[in-house]
């Protein structure tokens, strides 16, 4: 089946829109925060209209419709991600409190003095902050697999790196800034070897390619709702059944406890036992929205495009003047590249690109020890999704070399 | 279309900064960066007997707006007082830059003004931009 992304674009309403007045958007800041098909919003829309009540505990009709939305979307969850049940889908605030449930529950479980912890140098924030937060409670060790200056990790360091000490092994399947897809199964498989967990950062890879839990064989993986034509204010986290089985809970409140004493409480069962509080019911109705989305388009197709529009857009911005790219060189990467312009701040780039209703991020794009290790304070950074046209990399083109003109680099 | 933000006078100061470098035995210095964009200021100043601003420079990197705004600011607080740069605001910092700013931008142009107060104000410097020089 032919890709057609024409067809797909007509799908998300604000592309349709003009940021400035005869100004049409061109959004290249998907990796931040993908754009809504009109499915995911009006199924949003609908359910606040015609079926919302709080979940799991009304007897009456409309709780009764909204539970069984809420939970089927768990199910669709868990089969777009492959996971072998329901009950391992934890829906959370975003990937970032994926990590965190992890770092507070398991980590303080199971992580002690002495323990270490493996990233690697190419982590976003959300993989690197809620373990040293967890190391310095526990006075644990975090170390971090080195990456090359062309964005590939070190894969001949492993060994020296992943040790009996070592408890759990994260990192992103695919990198937010250098666009490196790593080679997730030889990762998990190192990790196993010593003894370690492994959980992935999917935040970059589950919205852009087929996920399979179960084949990848990770213990924990987390990922956004909003990079994935969801809405925001959810994510999910994946885990082996006997992993989440033994943890404590996350959070304490209602919905997560299955009795409740003024001496204490007894949890509930998975997943509900690390869902406190009334739960993201629209978000996670906008989520199954959006994973059936994505299924009709079919990630492969995804994946194909988005390997063609990045694979266009790397041979377009080699031949603006002065631009460095960063991460690997070919085609072999996630949908996105960063890059630098010798006399050009990224945040001037981000500034005359927004003039012509181009939307790309400036900055350091949540992963600041990675931008030192390059040597760099901020990139800028195009990124692409389900709905990027080649025209849309060429005006993003166009737009640098005027942006060097504007800064006289010609 | 128009990226009326970059008018030449605001390119020209980016090619060419004012006040760039730094003062030798200042009488206060500070340093501090924008984490968001990485943006990064110094400003060393050294005052006269009636303390007043006899040397002042700046130093680090980051955007045009960031850059034209340190020159700017530098360039109109020589021969102030202390006082008179404490009293100096961010409007008028703003008013000397003089184009259009998104909330985002607002804050490189302020970078300097932040900077600054905080020297004058005698915050101590823990900036370390200096020895990389």
């Amino acid at each position: 089946m032919l890709y057609d992304v024409e067809q797909v674009r007509v799908d998300f309403p604000i592309l349709g829109t003009e940021v400035y007045p005869g100004i049409p958007l061109v959004y290249l800041d998907s990796a931040a925060s993908s754009q809504k098909p009109t499915v995911v919003i009006e199924a949003m829309d609908k359910y606040y209209r015609t079926s919302h009540a709080n979940v799991h505990r009304g007897v009456h009709r409309l709780s009764e419709l909204a539970t069984t939305a809420y939970e089927g979307a768990r199910a669709t969850v868990a089969r777009f991600i492959g996971a072998a049940e329901p009950e391992q889908i934890i829906f959370v605030g975003n990937a970032t409190e994926g990590f965190n449930l992890v770092a507070q529950s398991w980590g303080r479980t199971n992580i002690g003095p002495g323990d270490e912890i493996l990233l690697t140098e190419m982590e976003h924030h959300a993989n690197i902050v809620p373990w040293q937060m967890l190391a310095q409670e526990k006075g644990a060790t975090i170390r971090y697999l080195p990456v090359t200056d062309d964005g590939y990790l070190v894969l001949d360091k492993l060994d020296e790196f992943l040790s009996e000490r070592t408890r759990l092994f994260s990192f992103a399947a695919v990198s937010n800034v250098l666009g490196t897809i790593n080679p997730v199964w030889e990762l998990v498989d190192a990790a196993h070897r010593v003894g370690a967990l492994a959980m992935i950062d999917a935040a970059q890879s589950v919205p852009h390619m087929a996920v399979d839990v179960q084949a990848l064989d990770c213990d924990f993986l987390a990922f956004s709702s909003h990079k994935m034509c969801g809405p925001t204010g959810i994510g999910v986290l994946y885990g082996k059944r006997e992993l989440l089985q033994a943890m404590p809970p996350f959070l304490g409140g209602g919905d997560m406890i299955r009795r409740v004493t003024f001496d204490g409480f007894l949890p509930n069962d998975l997943p509900w036992k690390f869902e406190a509080g009334t739960p993201r019911i629209a978000e996670a109705i906008g989520l199954g929205a959006a994973v059936d989305y994505l299924s009709s388009l079919d990630m492969d197709a995804v994946h194909a495009h988005e390997q063609a529009v990045t694979g266009y857009a790397l041979e377009s911005l080699s031949e603006v003047p002065g631009l460095t790219l960063l991460g690997p060189p070919g085609d072999h990467r996630g949908g996105l590249a960063a890059f630098t312009i010798e006399g050009l701040h990224p945040h001037d780039i981000a500034e005359v690109l927004d003039k012509d209703g181009i939307a790309i991020r400036a900055g350091h794009h949540c992963a600041m020890p990675l931008h030192h290790r390059l040597g760099l304070n901020a990139s800028a950074r195009a990124s692409f999704y389900v709905y990027t046209t080649f025209e849309e990399v060429d005006k993003l083109t166009r737009a640098l070399h005027r942006a060097r003109s504007v800064f006289r680099l010609n | 279309m128009d990226a009326n933000i970059y008018r030449e006078q605001i390119i020209d100061l980016y090619e060419h900064p004012l006040n760039f470098g730094h003062v030798e035995n200042p009488d206060f210095s500070y340093e501090e960066d924008n984490p968001l964009c990485g943006d990064v200021i110094r400003i060393e100043v050294l005052l006269g007997e009636d303390q007043r601003v006899t040397e002042v420079a700046w130093s680090g990197e980051g955007c045009a707006i960031s850059q034209a705004a340190a020159s700017l600011l530098t360039e109109q607080i020589k021969g102030k007082t202390l006082d008179e740069v404490k009293a100096f605001t961010s409007d008028q910092l703003l008013e000397l830059v003089g184009v259009p700013l998104s909330m985002a931008r607002v804050k490189c142009a302020l970078l300097s003004l932040k900077v600054l107060k905080a020297g004058a104000y005698g915050i101590p410097d823990a900036g370390t931009m200096r020895q990389h020089d």
